[in-house]
């Protein structure tokens, strides 16, 4: 509606703002004097020349103190982050196919199913967002996630938020340290899961990493199951060096859970877990049979790629890839039977 | 600790006693003073360690080398399995089939062996769906299997992929599929609901065609197997049997892997259905109240989708392997500590609630021939001994029965509905004059083979199914059915239970005993 040339004058927003400015700088500006003139201990204390202020023990990276994020408000907000925000966005890019599920269904069924450690290769930063909305429950509402404290715990502001929305814990990529390793054992002690990459870090090239020891040290350590996971398509979406992520689908598989054999050492054990990975690796771009032919005869391609290195590695890498979607997982033909005519 | 079965007297203070009715049930008032109830066992515990008891199983199996050693690379392998009509209801996933061809699988990769068939094996009951088979094997199995062409279901009128084995002394057929035929080895992965499941029923009758069937699915051999529960005095059973010789006298060589479950039925909102009715807690009156109240409400298609997508908390209480018969041996010991209840004398009234399902009618209709096959053929024979209603008794049972068939599943039932029991409901009358026409219709037969139609013949044989009941009965009445539909299967209509007593009173007197069989769970009565 057009305004009347007669109507009385109102104020604009801008001078609104200036007027509130000025309301406000008058009523603190005597107390900030005051404060001011006051100094210590209103305000921090001057230091002695000459004199060292010793150094504040630093509490970010491993030593950063996620128990906050375990206390109810925390999972409060997390579940209403994991299950909103997050997976409308997660979905969204990644289409995730969640397979074998059923392989936990034992342990599930249980009154009270102990807690696990879900082992999958890592990609892409999306990996974890995708491990939080597909892993199966009672385990999803109860799950730690291992980031590296130097790269998610380096910041205050990243730790709050990788501890709130992840409820991640920091943890040293090359070695599991005592501290990290008590606390660990502690959290699943009190019935709670983790999901650690062993592989320490994301994918530089496409193909995995060698597997580190710390997943098997720790389900020695703490008598917990390994599940091993193979996530297969993130870091074609949005992989390491990637700028922006790229829409597509993706795959989860679980495999059986698994756990120390008697006199079994944590090297072996973890050689174990990264076969296993590539058993689900191999049944997520093939099948289940041919998988299984495959490790029976020790064929599997492993995780980590062929030894040889340059073109010929990103060479077979491409072909691995082609064969997650045009490998021998075709759309079955109706098999009619022949009538004779 | 799980509690056994046992009969209930009914006194003054007893309860109604809840009677399936189709899709939705009905608590009934039984005589005080004559009646009884039959309650069964609760579910024995089940195994902790399942896929470590298959393993064990395979690897130490019952008068047969481990299975390992029997796989060899370059052999022919096929794998046998029940089809949708087991277990009732579908079990959770990953269903025991799946488990155990997964571990089966394991070993033959090991070995080497490259040759693997996945079949089937439904005689003449209808294809699987996709869905289904997926339920059943699970997705690794399906789509490592399914695309290949190596995981398909058995087909009764191929006869390029049938072999003919001989006969028996008795004359029998014998002819089953010709891949499991002329394999090295045919490992057959059964489940054993019940007593009559299993043992050389699952090869002889699950892969064999028409011809082979014949020879003991009719009214005769159904008449002389008292009961089906129990193998030794089964006619049906020793035919079997029969045929299982000739299978090994012609070089067929079966591993079979049989498994029990506990009698864990429903999921827990429908719990109450399996309790005994003065354990009802607050909560399981007002589940009951408020579901029968609903599906009364609630149109019939939708009452069956929610049915029939129930999934059982089934369990695998034992899992054997090795040779047929002493593998079934074990089996049936485990069926029966399940399912067996004492019980001491017959009654002049047998009383039965049929529920929504039976192994024919999964994710489909229970059609009024069904009805029959479920309380004749099923409930009727759920016994050791001797049946559990006298000579020249009454049974009653409670279903809705509506003349609603599945036009898919069930094509050659409707004809049998409008064409053969309006000329006779007599089994041998029927057999001689029309079961050839249906068993030999081309139309049918395409049906059977091209979709998910059940073999023209099925209706003859559900009728068959309850052959001894029809002898042995003077008078079946049902309440709640259609009477002109209940009529038409030879049966007397009746509206309430009530009207149902008064209605057999005629045959058994005015106060005549009551006995019911207060099932799912699924129980045997072994009567003395």
């Amino acid at each position: 509606m057009a305004r009347r040339d007669d109507a009385p004058w109102k104020p604009s927003n801008l001078a609104k703002a200036a007027r509130l400015g000025e309301w406000a700088e008058r009523i603190t500006h005597p107390i900030a004097k005051r404060t001011y003139r006051q100094g210590f201990p209103y305000l921090p204390p001057t230091v002695p020349w000459g004199m060292d202020v010793p150094h504040k023990p630093a509490k970010l990276g491993a030593d950063y103190d996620t128990s906050w994020a375990r206390k109810a408000p925390a999972k409060f907000v997390r579940r209403g982050i994991v299950n909103g925000p997050m997976r409308l966005v997660i979905k969204g890019i990644t289409s995730p196919k969640v397979y074998g599920t059923d392989r936990l269904s034992d342990l599930q069924r249980l009154d009270d199913p102990p807690p696990l450690i879900f082992t999958p290769n890592h990609h892409s930063h999306l990996d974890t967002a995708v491990m939080a909305i597909t892993v199966p429950e009672p385990w999803r509402s109860k799950l730690v996630v291992a980031a590296a404290a130097d790269y998610f715990f380096d910041k205050r502001w990243k730790a709050m938020m990788a501890s709130l929305s992840l409820n991640a814990i920091p943890i040293d990529r090359e070695v599991t340290g005592r501290k990290s390793s008590e606390m660990i054992k502690e959290l699943i002690d009190d019935g709670w899961s983790l999901m650690i990459y062993p592989e320490g870090g994301r994918s530089p090239d496409g193909w995995g990493q060698d597997f580190k020891g710390g997943a098997a040290y720790l389900s020695a350590r703490t008598g917990a199951a390994v599940v091993p996971v193979f996530i297969d398509g993130t870091g074609a979406l949005f992989g390491k060096g990637m700028k922006r992520p790229k829409l597509g689908t993706t795959k989860v598989v679980f495999g059986h859970p698994l756990r120390a054999l008697d006199e079994e050492n944590t090297r072996r054990f973890s050689a174990r877990i990264e076969a296993a990975v590539s058993e689900l690796g191999d049944e997520s771009l093939t099948d289940f049979w041919t998988a299984r032919q495959r490790s029976a005869r020790k064929e599997n391609t492993k995780l980590t790629g062929p030894e040889y290195t340059g073109w010929r590695r990103q060479w077979a890498l491409s072909e691995r890839r082609e064969m997650g979607t045009a490998g021998l997982r075709r759309r079955q033909k109706r098999r009619w039977p022949d009538l004779g005519n | 600790m799980p509690r056994p079965g046992f009969v209930l007297e009914v006194d003054k203070s007893t309860p109604p006693i809840l009677f399936w009715r189709g899709e939705n049930f009905s608590l009934e008032k039984l005589p005080a003073g004559r009646s009884r109830v039959i309650y069964a066992p609760e579910p024995l515990p089940a195994i902790e360690d399942v896929d470590g008891a298959i393993r064990h199983a395979l690897l130490n199996p019952i008068e047969q080398n481990p299975l390992p050693e029997q796989l060899f690379s370059g052999m022919k392998l096929t794998i046998a399995f029940d089809d949708v009509s087991l277990p009732l209801p579908k079990m959770e996933r990953p269903d025991i089939r799946q488990r155990v061809i997964e571990a089966v699988l394991d070993m033959a990769a090991e070995a080497g062996v490259d040759d693997v068939h996945i079949i089937s094996a439904l005689a003449l009951h209808r294809r699987m769906t996709e869905e289904e088979l997926r339920h059943c094997l699970g997705d690794r199995i399906y789509d490592a299997f399914a695309p290949r062409g190596t995981l398909y279901q058995h087909d009764a009128e191929d006869p390029d992929n049938l072999t003919y084995l001989g006969q028996t002394p008795h004359g029998e057929d014998v002819e089953i599929n010709k891949r499991a035929a002329e394999s090295d080895l045919l490992v057959y992965v059964n489940i054993n609901l019940v007593a009559m499941d299993g043992g050389w029923k699952s090869t002889a009758t699950g892969l064999s065609s028409y011809k082979s069937l014949r020879h003991h699915h009719n009214p005769e051999t159904m008449i002389h197997s008292r009961s089906f529960m129990d193998q030794h005095r089964s006619e049906l059973h020793k035919s079997n049997w029969r045929m299982g010789k000739v299978l090994i006298d012609s070089g067929v060589k079966v591993f079979q892997i049989e498994t029990t479950l506990n009698t864990d039925t429903f999921p827990s909102p429908f719990g109450f259905l399996a309790k005994r009715e003065w354990e009802w807690s607050p909560s399981d009156r007002m589940t009951y109240l408020a579901s029968t109240k609903a599906l009364k409400r609630t149109p019939t298609r939708l009452a069956r989708k929610i049915f029939h997508s129930i999934e059982a908390p089934h369990q695998m209480t034992s899992v054997q392997a090795g040779d047929v018969e002493a593998v079934h041996r074990i089996t049936t010991e485990h069926v029966y500590k399940q399912q067996l209840v004492e019980v001491k004398g017959q009654t002049d009234i047998l009383t039965m609630g049929i529920p929504y399902i039976s192994p024919y009618n999964v994710n489909s209709i229970l059609n009024p021939i069904l009805v029959m096959c479920m309380g004749l053929g099923y409930y009727f024979n759920m016994y050791k001994g001797m049946p559990l209603v006298r000579e020249g008794g009454v049974i009653i049972m409670t279903h809705p029965t509506q003349p609603d068939f599945h036009p898919v599943h069930h094509p050659s039932y409707i004809d049998f509905f409008e064409q053969v029991l309006a000329d006779t409901t007599d089994p041998h009358v029927m057999s001689q004059k029309w079961e050839k026409q249906y068993a030999e219709d081309e139309w049918y037969k395409h049906l059977y083979r091209t979709t998910y139609a059940y073999h023209g013949v099925h209706p003859f044989y559900m009728w068959y199914w309850g052959s001894h009941a029809l002898q042995h009965c003077s008078r079946i009445i049902i309440v709640g059915g259609d009477p002109k539909t209940v009529r038409r299967l030879g049966f007397v209509p009746a509206s309430t239970m009530d009207d149902a007593l008064e209605i057999a009173s005629d045959v058994v007197g005015r106060a005549p005993t009551i006995t019911h069989l207060h099932s799912p769970p699924l129980m045997v009565a072994d009567v003395s």
